[in-house]
């Protein structure tokens, strides 16, 4: 009896220790069902209604694993794939670079060779799959040769939408302003004076924009850069040949101080985040915003009233064209070690479909991945798309810069508009910052 | 009577399964961290140490660089208000307390529901308040009007005292554990020792320099420690209040995050080690001050 009871709990202290030491086992995705992760929570409806017309059209269940915050789904893929335990299909968050680890570590699955095949191979005149998308929007995941990520060269992804960065105005304030409501600012001088006196006419903030998320900061900064200095001087920073204090890059970070001086920027808006912005202009606390394309369904949702309308950056040079940030929205990955790749690559076929692409462009109020589904859109949606032109982004760019010297730039321009600093100084810490990891 | 190799094994069984979570959760991730903080390694993909090999350069770029410096600088600035501020001010209303007889139990309970509140959650609540149109409703600085306190009135969300602000608004998460502690170490001490004094002729503040404090003074090193511990690693309260306000309150724990998250895996494990080290350093002196305290006034055998 004494060693039965012996016995019991060596085996519990041995059960207890195995458990522990092995962890609990990799989830196993069913073989029969196709699994698929992403970040976009906000979509979930979109997507299941989606997954239960493939398998109501195709017999395979599909599932959309959806994870939010975005922070914690980019920690959960890397986790995954370290463990090996990547869903068939799924997205990934980040700059280039991160796509191109992923790609080299293997775990990605190289499109191209179905991307220059037809989508449908019976029929005669159907065009190839690659074709049937945004040039920009491909551009995203696919790597040239001899490109700077030593990337193999293919298509990597497929785009099931596009975001694009414009500036938002709320055309109700301009009409109780007396201003003419489809007239938006072409210049930095119009805009301010268009902030300042609309924003004292209503009594409500100029500009508001969710500066405390680096991104937004970041993306501005370049279109001014862009539009200032051109597409060859911006490379040649890059590439180290020219300073960020060079008077160029200074005249960039000075809009910023310009900004703050005319009195136009909401208070606190170097610690705002992007939801606090959105929310106040949805209220129309503000005359001029900086957003995404997604804005419009979240301006949606907010306020069924909000009377609004994209325009391009306001200029700050006639010199060199102004650019658009954008061209990535979300892109779909295959594992490549998934067992069921073609049937995923089938299921991406689908999706990227014109029916499938208006009803995400609908539901969702993103635009859409692939040409030819505008007459549907919404009417503010498809002014976007003219845009397209002149999209820019760091995923199209031949280099990218070091993650720090942004993170200094940022937190530059931030402390410009906090009156803490000049912009010469912040000139001044981003070239030494760039020295130093240059330097290496 | 020698213990035999059957009892060590017997007793050494009991430590085991705590040596074994001790060593995966703690050994472990610090020996693979120090490894990682050699490379240049972004954690996607296989680790090969050979390749991703950097030698010291990840501390050396620590070393050199200033926005980590200031990280620590800012870390260093909210630990300084912590440990004066919250703690004084905990140990007055933990004297306080201490002395009082009714509703003892309901005072505890009050000040315990500061710390169990969630971090975000008090930075969310204070940035609320703090937040001016368009994005709030300028609460604080009403309240502070209306209290005739208009001199106070300012931006303080991301004004020129933004730091000083988030130091404080940190000390009202800190406050709720160092008092409790500090009750529980006050209620430790003999009252006969109070009594004897008070026969002998001393006042309170004697009692209170030569009983209290001595005899608090390995509560005071514990909380010193914590709070040390705390405030160089906090981050969700500070992200939530104001999102590092330019740097002006960015502390160690942002850089490592947004280092992470930029596949600087390696320069963030280097981070996080510099940052650990230093703690227990401070840790050690801490409890070496202690120690020389306690020696001092003849609690401790030379």
């Amino acid at each position: 009896m004494k060693d039965k009871g012996k016995r019991i709990k060596l085996g519990l202290l041995v059960g207890f220790a195995v458990l522990i030491l092995t962890g609990c086992p990799a989830p196993k995705h069913k073989e029969d069902k196709l699994v698929i992760w992403h970040w976009m929570s906000d979509r979930r409806d979109a997507f299941n209604q989606l997954a239960e017309k493939y398998t109501q059209e195709n017999g395979l269940e599909v599932e959309f694993k959806l994870f939010s915050p975005p922070e914690l789904y980019s920690q959960k893929i890397i986790a995954a794939a370290r463990a090996k335990t990547l869903p068939d299909i799924f997205g990934i968050l980040g700059r280039r670079k991160t796509l191109s680890s992923f790609i080299k570590a293997g775990y990605i699955l190289d499109l191209s060779s179905y991307m220059n095949n037809k989508i449908n191979s019976k029929e005669k005149n159907d065009r190839l799959w690659k074709d049937s998308f945004y040039p920009t929007t491909l551009k995203m995941v696919t790597f040239n040769p001899n490109n700077n990520y030593a990337v193999d060269p293919g298509i990597y992804g497929v785009p099931i939408d596009t975001a694009i960065m414009q500036f938002v105005y709320n055309k109700n304030l301009f009409e109780k302003a007396g201003l003419d409501p489809n007239k938006s600012p072409e210049t930095l001088d119009e805009f301010i004076t268009l902030a300042q006196t609309i924003g004292t006419e209503s009594s409500v903030t100029g500009f508001i924009c969710g500066w405390g998320e680096d991104w937004l900061l970041n993306a501005l900064a370049v279109e001014w850069a862009l539009n200032s200095m051109g597409e060859n001087n911006f490379f040649k920073t890059i590439e180290g040949e020219i300073a960020y204090t060079d008077p160029e890059w200074i005249k960039v970070f000075t809009i910023f101080a310009k900004l703050k001086d005319s009195g136009i920027l909401a208070p606190n808006i170097a610690t705002m985040t992007n939801k606090e912005a959105e929310s106040a202009f949805s209220k129309e606390k503000a005359v001029f915003s900086f957003n995404g394309s997604w804005s419009v369904n979240v301006y949606k949702q907010l306020s069924e009233k909000l009377n609004y309308g994209f325009f391009s950056l306001p200029k700050v040079s006639s010199e060199y064209p102004t650019k658009v940030w954008g061209g990535a929205g979300s892109s779909l990955l295959i594992d490549a070690n998934s067992s069921k790749k073609d049937q995923a690559v089938e299921f991406l076929k689908w999706l990227s479909a014109k029916d499938q692409q208006e009803f995400l462009a609908k539901e969702t109020n993103n635009l859409p991945a692939i040409k030819n589904v505008d007459e549907n859109l919404p009417l503010i949606l498809k002014g976007l798309l003219g845009s397209f032109t002149n999209l820019t982004h760091p995923d199209i760019w031949p280099k990218d810069e070091d993650p720090r010297v942004i993170e200094t730039m940022n937190r530059g321009l931030q402390q410009i508009v906090m009156g803490l600093k000049t912009p010469k100084q912040v000139a001044e810490e981003i070239q030494k910052k760039k020295e130093k990891v240059s330097n290496k | 009577m020698k213990a035999t190799l059957k009892d060590k094994a017997a007793s050494f069984s009991f430590v085991l399964p705590a040596l074994i979570i001790f060593s995966l959760f703690y050994i472990y991730p610090f020996i693979y961290s120090f490894i990682l903080s050699l490379t240049n390694y972004n954690m996607i993909g296989k680790f090969n140490l050979r390749e991703s090999f950097v030698g010291l350069q990840n501390f050396k770029d620590i070393a050199s660089d200033g926005d980590w410096w200031k990280a620590m600088y800012n870390g260093a600035f909210i630990t300084f208000w912590a440990l004066s501020f919250q703690n004084i001010l905990a140990l007055m209303l933990a004297l306080s307390i201490s002395q009082v007889v009714r509703m003892n139990k309901f005072y505890r309970v009050v000040f315990f529901i500061l710390p169990i509140l969630s971090e975000i959650v008090i930075g969310l609540l204070l940035r609320r308040l703090m937040l001016s149109e368009p994005t709030g409703h300028d609460i604080l600085n009403h309240i502070v009007n209306n209290l005739g306190l208009g001199f106070l009135a300012q931006d303080w969300i991301s004004g020129e005292r933004v730091r000083l602000i988030t130091a404080l608004v940190h000390c009202w998460k800190g406050f709720g554990w160092a008092f409790v502690i500090f009750l529980a170490g006050l209620q430790a001490i003999p009252e006969q020792l109070y009594e004897a004094a008070r026969i002998d002729g001393a006042n309170a503040w004697q009692s209170f320099r030569k009983i209290t404090l001595p005899l608090l003074m390995p509560v005071i090193t514990l909380i010193m420690v914590i709070t040390i511990i705390g405030t160089m690693s906090a981050f969700a309260m500070i992200l939530a209040l104001n999102q590092g306000a330019g740097g002006e309150t960015t502390v160690p724990i942002m850089i490592i995050y947004n280092h992470l998250g930029t596949g600087l895996a390696g320069l963030a494990c280097a981070e996080g080690l510099v940052l650990g080290v230093t703690l227990i350093l401070i840790s050690f002196t801490m409890f070496f001050v202690s120690k020389k305290v306690r020696k001092k006034y003849g609690l401790l055998p030379d």
